[in-house]
Formats: structure tokens, sequence, C-alpha cells
């Protein structure tokens, strides 16, 4: 197998505040080949935008970002801003949420779509023309629609546009944070659908990040599952939704629940308490007071990532005694 | 079934029309006692016109609304009197609260407007405890940007239980939660059903919410109600196409999905005939000529939102037979 799409080794993110440090990614390890989905979950404040965001070091000036994030093997950390202008849309490329306040409310789509396209400067005026049009039904919309405003166009039109433009480059990876988030089911659908059609036809590498599980579930082959900055659960996709091993992960799952499922009939689950602050980490396991299966060690230990099946890694006490 | 007593909440043949578009076209439904039932829909379809006339935030065009049986008040001290009885919960909680103002004074707020009798210090904290914020002073005196997205909602929440309302109309409650948050919430909703019998309505996209907590749930296309009935019939046995085509697009189904192309049409072209037909993946596969024509000719009676119904000229033939 050739060179990772994107690996990263230990990458932190701190961010500088009046008070201090405060951690935001802690350590984390992931790697995603091409042709490869990986779904990371989480909820606000895990650090998951933050560590999507520093692949193309997307993040504010108060971040520092630490360890080592590979795109294509060059390591993003310490590119040139140069470089790195020239990596961002052409090697990687984000699906924003929210593609209301992404996309500028004055300018046509077609114009917006064919932005990046001019900034990597390839093809003369009609060229870029012609790809407009092409990348715009290869996400499901008319060509004619590139004269359209923004708000001429409904959410889950707006949000193809997203991807259109995410794909101008034609880049090898695609980083899609909360790509549905704010659609209804049918356009989730047909979203979900859509980035799955592409991934498979172009070969592209995605990442995309969600606090809902079962729609990472059902897009990506596998997930990771992070909680305060790190990952504590990662593996097969399917499994991890069906036959989850950390608590946090257990809770997540049971979030949203299946039709048909008499166990969550008149039955909401949910988890007391919320996520804690970046800038207080609890001692021990971070989900420790949160955990409905908290041990005694658990205040004193910090668990990492550590392999329990095959193919599955879990940071847990519970998983190291048998 | 003892229709009539138990009935606080009643849509009567409700439209209601903003120029051309008819974004509520003729909508029965029920809200009985101590029952929390799901609207569920596509952004568009009307479900939050329908609550916000409910509420009588919104006029009818036509039909009305009844509270135990007479007719929504029109004056504004009788729709503030109303409102007591009816409470709203928006969507997004943080736009929902003043973010200059305490917990204590967002509770208190509609008591001061409803001139509610009593010790006020003494409601606000009953509110904020049945809402789960407890112990209640220590909440008395924070601000919405020291409480997290769930807290913020169950400040929320305090504020409408602080007037003893009979039903709350919560339009996405937990939508811009988060996953483990949401649970929460939705224990809560329920809790306060099975402890003070309170009656709800739930505008929401989401089917799972609907399965958590509701009774009985009706799905709204363009403006009308296309199936109702209990949740366990209508969400694992359903009989209307769209209900099934939102059922199999979700992420857990099993079953292939039906993914219907494009979104909720105009409400200010509504199709003749089945007002689903354009849409409809029985039509698109074939159906014998006899039902097609009247799929694309003839309108479907209104289905009774207090009972369980299907509005489809295929499910009609089917059960005819």
């Amino acid at each position: 197998m050739g060179e990772p799409l994107l690996e990263l080794r230990s990458a932190t993110v701190d961010y500088r505040t009046a008070s201090g440090l405060v951690p935001a990614v802690r350590g984390v390890d992931l790697r995603i080949d091409a042709g490869q989905t990986l779904g990371l979950a989480g909820e606000s404040g895990c650090g998951k935008s933050t560590l999507a965001m520093a692949v193309l070091r997307l993040l504010p000036r108060t971040a520092m970002i630490g360890g080592e994030i590979l795109l294509g093997g060059e390591n993003v950390t310490d590119m040139s801003w140069g470089r790195l202008r020239a990596v961002r849309w052409a090697e990687a490329s984000v699906v924003f949420q929210g593609a209301m306040h992404a996309l500028n409310p004055v300018r046509r789509v077609g114009d917006q779509i064919a932005e990046p396209i001019r900034l990597h400067g390839k093809g003369s005026v009609e060229r870029v023309d012609d790809r407009v049009g092409e990348l715009l039904e290869q996400v499901g919309l008319p060509a004619r629609r590139a004269r359209a405003y923004p708000h001429e166009l409904s959410g889950g039109q707006r949000q193809r546009v997203m991807i259109a433009m995410a794909l101008a480059c034609s880049p090898g990876l695609i980083i899609a944070d909360e790509p549905t988030t704010a659609l209804d089911v049918m356009v989730q659908a047909q979203v979900l659908t859509l980035l799955s059609r592409l991934v498979d036809e172009l070969d592209i590498g995605l990442l995309m990040i969600s606090h809902d599980l079962s729609v990472l579930a059902s897009t990506c082959q596998r997930l990771a599952v992070m909680y305060a900055g790190r990952i504590v659960e990662q593996g097969k996709a399917v499994d991890v939704l069906r036959a989850p091993r950390h608590p946090y992960t257990k809770a997540l799952a049971a979030a949203f629940p299946t039709i048909g499922d008499a166990s969550s009939r008149l039955s909401p689950r949910g988890l007391a308490g919320d996520p804690p602050d970046p800038s207080d980490l609890p001692g021990g396991c971070p989900f420790h007071p949160r955990c409905p299966s908290v041990l005694p060690e658990c205040s004193g230990t910090d668990v990492l990532l550590r392999p329990v099946s095959e193919d599955r890694t879990s940071a847990c006490l519970l998983e190291v005694e048998p | 079934m003892t229709q009539g007593e138990s009935t606080l909440l009643r849509a009567d043949d409700v439209s209601v029309r903003f120029g051309a578009a008819r974004a509520v076209d003729g909508v029965e439904l029920d809200i009985r006692a101590g029952e929390i039932i799901a609207l569920v829909g596509e952004s568009g379809c009307g479900k939050t016109t329908l609550a916000r006339t409910l509420l009588g935030l919104q006029q009818p065009t036509s039909g009305r609304v009844l509270y135990e049986g007479k007719p929504l008040p029109t004056g504004n001290r009788g729709l503030r009197e109303y409102r007591r009885h009816a409470q709203l919960v928006l969507q997004d909680p943080t736009g929902a609260l003043n973010p200059r103002h305490s917990v204590y004074e967002a509770v208190a707020e509609g008591l001061r407007i409803h001139r509610v009798p009593g010790d006020e210090r003494a409601l606000v904290a009953d509110a904020l405890s049945r809402a789960g914020l407890r112990p209640p002073e220590r909440f008395f005196g924070r601000v919405p940007h020291e409480l997290s997205g769930g807290q913020r909602q169950r400040v929320v929440i305090a504020g409408a239980l602080a007037l003893d309302p009979s039903v709350l109309i919560a339009d996405e409650p937990v939508a811009s939660l988060d996953a483990s948050v949401r649970g929460e919430i939705l224990a809560l909703l329920l809790r306060l059903r099975d402890e003070l019998g309170l009656a709800a309505l739930v505008v929401t996209h989401d089917l799972g919410l609907a399965w958590n907590i509701a009774d009985r749930v009706a799905v709204m296309y363009l403006g009308r109600i296309v199936e109702s009935g209990p949740v366990e019939q209508v969400l694992t046995a359903p009989s209307h196409p769209y209900t099934k085509a939102l059922l199999s697009v979700l992420p857990e189904s099993e079953g292939p999905a039906t993914v219907l192309a494009g979104e909720t049409p105009d409400p200010s072209r509504v199709p003749t005939g089945c007002r689903f037909h354009p849409r409809c993946p029985l039509l698109a596969a074939g159906l014998p000529d006899s039902v097609a024509s009247r799929c694309r000719t003839v309108d479907l009676p209104i289905v009774d939102g207090a009972e369980s119904g299907v509005a489809c000229h295929a499910v009609e033939v089917a059960t005819a037979r």
C-alpha cells in the first residue's frame, strides 16, 4: 500500500487564552488511505472540528498545533503559507456545515465554485465555465444553476454547491464537517447518497464529522469516537455502532433510537451531565464523572487507546480487566 | 372512543394561506389531555404554521382552533389568558433566552406577565426543579452563557412550566442539542407527562424522537396530514408511501432506501389529485390505470388526526379489496 492520504501522529491542538493554554486535541493518531472513509463522532467541544480544521490549518491564530499531520506524506504543521495555499482545495478541501453562512450571499454560486479553480490557475475562461457546469451536474444540479444566488437555492441545493466547490480542484481528500446537520431527513439522505457515490466514483478519501453515530455509520467504513480531545474508540463503523465497547460510545449509540426497537420505546436515553470543560478536565479518565460503569480506579487512571479485539481499539479500564 | 371529553386542543378543518401559498390546507387534529403527539414532516410542509395557529399566534384563514371545546379567543387579553394553558417551547434555547437576563428573571417573566398570584420565588424554584435544575437556588443568578445547551433548554421549559400549562407545543425541542443531552430533554418531557399529565405536541422532522416519546404521530405533507395513528402502528407498519419513504431513508433502516427526488414542493402550487403524486414511488413504479388516474386527478378526503387514517388512493383500493 502506498502513502496514506492523511496520517496524524500524536496530533495536539492547544488554544492560547488569557488564563493559559487550553488543550482541545490531546494526542490523536489517525490514518486515511485513498478511497477510505472515516467518521469522527463526538459532542460539541470534544475537539472534533478543531482536529479536522487542523488538517488544513484553518484555525484561529491562538491555536498551536503539535505532533505531526501528514497530508500525502507532507507535514502540514511546518508548511510555508505558500505551500499551504497550494495544498488547500487541491489536495484536501472542506465541506462546511451551514451552507447558508459559508457561501457568499451576493455572488452567483457558479462564480464561487470557479474561484478555487481560478486560484489554482488552470485553463481559460471557457474551460472554467465548462468545469463548473460539469461539477454542478456531478452533484445532481443542472449546469444552468451556476447563475443562481445562494438565496435562490434550497438548503439541500446549497449543500450540493458546497460539495461541488470542494470537488473543484480534484482533491484526494474531502473533510465534511456536519454536512447534513439542519437538513431534513429526505434531503439528508440525498446528500449522504451523493457523498458516498462521489467517494466511490472518484476514489477520494473522506473524513466526516458528526454527532450522529448512525449518520456516520451509514456513510463511512470506519468510525472514531472522540471525547475530551482524544479518541476513545475506533473500529469498523458497523461494529462500533452495533456493539460499542466504550461506555461513552454506548451512550452515543443509544441516543438515537432504532425505530421498532422495543427497549427504546417511550424510553429515551441520554447521558447525565455535560461534556467537560477543556480548561478544567477531570483527573484520571476524563469520562469518569459521567460514566455509568465507573470503577473506583477510574478517577486515578488515565487510560490510553488500546486494542480490545480484532480491528477495534478502546480507551477504558473495563476493557483491561477480563 | 371517548372523543370530546378528554380533547384538550383541537384543530377543526384549519387552513392557513399566505397569498397563494396554502401553508396549512385543511387539518383535523386532536390533542388529548396527557398525551404526546409528534407532528412530523419536512421543512415547508406547514407543521410550524399549524403549531403557531394552535397557539393563537396565527389566525386560520378558515376553520377554527378549539381549546376545551371552545374556540380560541381573538382579543389580546383573551389570547394572553389562553397562552397560560398552551405554552410554546422553541428549538434554539440560546435564541429564546435574553443573554442578559438571569435564569430567575427568565422564569419569572411569564409569572409577571400573567400576574400569577403567590410567592414568586417559590414558584420559580418549583418550576426550575420540575425542569430538572436542582437545587434551583444555585441557578437563580446565572446567565445563559454560563449554562450548557441542555441546561438552557431546561430553563426555557421551566419558564413554560411556571405557568402551570396543560399543553406544551414544542417546535424541534432537541434539534440544536448534542446527542447525549437530547435523551435527557426527551426524558424530561416524558416525565412531565407522567407526573403532571402535561400534554404535548412536538413538531419535528425526527422520527426517532416520535418513537422515543410520542403516543401518536401525524405525518404532514404539503399542508395536510397524510397519515396518522398510534406510533407503533405508523412507524413500524406505515401505510402511506410518503411515510414509508421517510422511514426507509433513516441511516439505521435495514431495507433499501427510497430516496425521493427534490424537496417538499411549493405550497403555492399544490399538485392536483393526490398532492404527493408527482413524487410518489408507488405511482412511479406503476399502478393499475384506474388507480393511477385517481392519483392524478382526485383529491383525497381529509384524514382526521384524532383517529388512524391514511390519505392514499392506492391504500384505499388495497383495503377495499
